[in-house]
């Protein structure tokens, strides 16, 4: 596994989640144009991975222990279970940007397992989330349907979000009737699904949850919320007509293309309209696509540089002019010139997810067990499927701290222990010096550029017991230690 | 361009943080304080927005029943604290049995209709701004980011102990970074290897921690972390091997403050603590008479904090610690049809501890509508004491520094007299 073009491994590393021996592989003869095609346009590449869970030359899942009855691995219905497909996905797929955007919605649409599980229990708690359609009776678990498509049109997406049923659990729409409107989820969808605070008022946040009234939820006829209950009972979107406050809302915004901002009074069994012409507003709204913008240049282009207004308007007009189509706003941020300037390589905070799966990627998998990742990812501040709250995880900055600086810095050692003997291995036919071993390493293990100093701590370490001497102990110790250290020091903590 | 080698940035927007010059006075009070460098603060923050109306509990009042049909607590079960100076009886609610024996031995205080003008309704919003002590600004450093900035150079690595994952803005500073330690017992440095190389690893990670990264601030941030991480390991391994004098409850809560009893105990020296629990965003089903969600989070609280106070007073160290908790903000004067209640306004603030004057502050909200303790349409309780002035307080007679610079204001005059 050897580095690509600089161009190219940044943007698996901000598409993707680094660069696997074939990954490698596949994009070293592309173009950077060929490569943002491949990830943009991933219907042309296989959606195989989840076939090959259990592959021996693949990272391997084992059943979480949450259900002492079950020694099946069910991803659809249990959610460590889950949270290892997911990992496994991001570390095998084919379609790298696919993974990333669906990593970003479920940031986006933060929806926290735990007050789905204390509501529907264990089992519906988790397929609620994370349900892939057709596997068992229901609808698709949301991040699913978010996964289905991640570089879909928003619009859409925001009205499956608001039907959804993890959603209704989540923000209480299940309860939002017209005798008692309910704000959680009329506050949510402006401040944190669209326009963001500064561009709704609170009366506007009464008129949303008035608008959401009757947007319930309704249980098969097997549902129970016991925590292991039928697998094959589901809860589902209904539209409650008799439930809905058919008095006009009015809004600080327009809501028509004619400037109205007010959504009519309409009859029971026209009611639901009101919600699909308040999201047809959020959804085009200005701030929302500048908003968006915002968040896609921390996302893709820097986090260190506050966003260029040139980009935000660009961005911006390209989403609003596509119809809050998703895959030109994305396709066009991955080709400007912002994305390819080498002044931005390198200047975003991994979360702990791409940082896990970039190591794994990178020192390798061989053997280790995808349930192990979970606990040193809460430790690091981002369990999957468990945001802090609805705002989703804190960014940037936010994922330090000298705690989870060390949870980094002690999975990295997680994963060289884990690889020793495959590492040395490997290295043994080609290191014939200490030198040798770091550029060898280096050429793996992709970290920021290190300064000269701690450049010369590593070879301090490689040179500890002195002159090197070759042995295998020796290759063995010193390349694992060398790994944890390039892993776990703060140059790797950057994408 | 010189650019200060810690850097924030949020939302991708970056700022130097401008360092607070330090007082060029302190107060009269500060300077008598100031003396004892063992006072500490412990700061508990309740995660979602507390229904401080469901805490502090005025049972007598009909509209409190009228509002709350079905969350309400009844007023034989509430634990009697008294009356306030607006002759509003109230009452804690019955899981709080442990803070209302601490009441009783007067080291509580709480302080009624804590706010600020034009509430914040959002969490992110509101919690923001409980830490810069700034209604107007929810971004840059925060009200104990700047007390720490006054402290004396070079800062050590643990003046203060964040027991939890991320920073809060409350800690937030230019110049003093506070170590995240939730479990003092894995804060460790793992290695592939044993013995000589596993040692050598940890001086090889602590020298390239040491890099100051000229002209990428972002790195030198990060190298920050990880050197506060190492230099810290083996005081907080000390800290980890307390055992209490009391049996704590079994949640991350009452594990986060037998965390704080240990550095407390073993004279780690960090002046102030921050902790949290969460669950407060009662928006569904928050049980009513005492019992179910919102009974449980009231367990968790009272329970945690009483093991604490408990075990701090048994070692002798009460009349040197004070408790302080808070929450973003309070809810919704009426149940919402979900039996829950929806974000609202001001709320009560506790502060305890072994020198603490406890007792009633302020006024209670009185809860017919028109009344002028209410604001939104009655919807909503309208502040009577500035939080900042509470802050105030903390900072000058208990902390021992001069509060005006560090909350960009004199916030004296409304301070309820709690030391």
């Amino acid at each position: 596994m050897a580095r690509l073009n600089p161009d190219i491994d940044h943007l698996l590393r901000r598409a993707g989640f680094g660069v696997s021996a074939e990954e490698a592989d596949h994009y070293k003869d592309m173009s950077l144009a060929q490569a943002v095609a491949d990830l943009v346009d991933y219907e042309g590449r296989p959606d195989d991975v989840d076939e090959r869970i259990g592959r021996p030359d693949h990272a391997r899942v084992i059943p979480s222990k949450i259900n002492p009855t079950r020694d099946l691995f069910s991803p659809d219905i249990d959610i460590d279970d889950a949270r290892q497909r997911w990992m496994f996905r991001m570390l095998h797929t084919r379609r790298p940007l696919q993974e990333k955007m669906t990593l970003f919605w479920h940031n986006h649409f933060a929806t926290g397992f735990s007050k789905l599980a204390n509501d529907s229990g264990m089992l519906q708690g988790a397929k609620l989330l994370v349900h892939k359609p057709g596997v068992l009776r229901g609808p698709a678990g949301q991040v699913e349907t978010l996964r289905r498509q991640a570089l879909g049109n928003f619009r859409n997406m925001l009205l499956d979000m608001a039907k959804d049923a993890a959603m209704l659990i989540w923000l209480d729409g299940n309860t939002n009737t017209k005798a008692k409107p309910q704000e959680n989820f009329g506050r949510e969808i402006m401040e944190l699904f669209t326009v963001g605070v500064g561009h709704y008022t609170e009366p506007d946040v009464y008129a949303a949850a008035k608008v959401f009234t009757g947007w319930n939820l309704k249980p098969s006829a097997d549902y129970t919320n016991d925590d292991y209950g039928s697998m094959n009972a589901y809860q589902e979107f209904v539209w409650r007509p008799d439930q809905h406050d058919t008095g006009a809302k009015t809004f600080s915004f327009p809501i028509y293309s004619d400037g109205s901002r007010t959504i009519p009074a309409r009859s029971e069994s026209d009611g639901y309209q009101d919600g699909i012409d308040l999201i047809n507003a959020l959804a085009m709204h200005p701030e929302t696509a500048r908003r968006f913008a915002r968040k896609w240049w921390n996302f893709f282009i820097s986090e260190i540089q506050p966003p260029d207004p040139a980009f935000v308007e660009a961005t911006a007009n390209v989403y609003l002019q596509n119809r809050s189509e998703i895959r030109p706003v994305i396709r066009s941020i991955l080709s400007s010139p912002w994305f390819t300037d080498p002044n931005n390589r390198f200047t975003r905070f991994a979360w702990p997810v791409e940082y896990v799966t970039r190591s794994i990627k990178e020192v390798g998998w061989q053997n280790l067990e995808l349930d192990k990742v979970r606990s040193p990812m809460a430790a690091m501040g981002q369990l999957l499927y468990e945001p802090p709250n609805v705002a989703g995880w804190h960014l940037g900055v936010d994922w330090f701290s000298t705690g989870t600086m060390l949870a980094r810095a002690n999975f990295a050692a997680t994963v060289a222990a884990s690889q020793k003997e495959f590492l040395a291995a490997s290295l043994m036919p080609e290191v014939k010096s200490a030198d040798g071993l770091l550029a060898t390493m280096l050429d793996r293990v992709t970290p920021a550029p290190l300064d000269q100093g701690p450049q010369q701590a590593l070879m301090t370490y490689l040179l500890a017991d002195g002159a090197w001497r070759g042995t295998e102990s020796e290759l063995t110790t010193r390349a694992a230690g060398l790994a944890r250290l390039l892993i776990g020091c703060s140059e790797y903590q950057l994408v | 361009m010189s650019v200060s080698r810690r850097i924030f940035i949020r939302d991708g927007v970056a700022t130097v943080a401008v360092g607070l010059a330090a007082p060029s006075f302190l107060s009269a009070i500060a300077q008598a304080q100031s003396s004892n460098p063992n006072r500490r603060l412990v700061v508990v923050y309740l995660g979602g927005g507390n229904d401080s109306l469901n805490t502090l509990i005025g049972y007598r009042d009909a509209a409190y029943y009228s509002r709350r049909p079905s969350i309400a607590v009844p007023a034989g079960q509430v634990l009697q604290v008294g009356t306030d100076a607006s002759g509003m009886t109230m009452g804690l609610h019955p899981r709080l049995a442990g803070l209302a024996n601490i009441f009783n031995e007067g080291r509580l205080a709480l302080v009624q209709r804590t706010g600020y003008p034009n509430s914040s309704r959002s969490h992110f919003e509101a919690s923001d701004i409980w830490g810069t002590a700034n209604p107007q600004m929810s971004t840059g450093s925060g009200w104990l980011g700047r007390y720490l900035d006054t402290l004396p150079r070079p800062l050590d690595a643990l003046a203060a102990w964040n027991t939890t994952g991320e920073t809060p803005r409350a800690l937030l500073s230019g110049q003093s970074g506070v170590p995240a330690i939730p479990n003092a017992s894995t804060y460790t440095f793992g290695s592939p290897n044993r013995g000589a190389a596993a040692v050598q690893e940890r001086a090889a990670a602590q020298t390239m921690a040491g890099n100051p990264a000229a002209g990428r601030p972002h790195l030198a941030y990060l190298n920050d972390a990880s050197r506060g991480a190492i230099e810290t390991l083996d005081r907080v391994a000390l800290a980890s091997q307390y055992t209490p004098t009391v049996v704590y409850p079994n949640n991350g809560f009452a594990g986060s403050l037998r965390t704080i009893a240990g550095a407390i105990v073993r004279g780690i020296g960090s002046r102030v603590y921050w902790t949290q629990t969460g669950g407060y965003d009662t928006h569904a089903d928050q049980g009513g008479g005492g019992l179910g969600a919102y009974g449980n989070l009231m367990g968790t609280l009272g329970d945690g904090l009483w093991a604490f106070y408990s075990d701090i007073r048994n070692q002798g160290l009460a009349a040197d610690t004070t408790i302080i908790v808070f929450s973003e903000f309070s809810r919704r004067i009426s149940e919402n049809g979900s039996a829950g209640t929806d974000h609202g306004a001001a709320g009560v603030m506790m502060v305890m501890g072994g020198s603490v004057r406890g007792g009633l502050y302020g006024t209670a909200p009185q809860l017919s509508p028109g009344h002028p303790t209410l604001e939104n349409n009655s919807g909503d309780v309208h502040y009577e004491t500035d939080f900042r002035s509470v802050y105030a307080r903390l900072l000058d007679n208990w902390l021992g520094v001069n509060s005006v610079p560090i909350l960009n204001g004199d916030f004296r005059a409304g301070a309820p007299a709690v030391f």
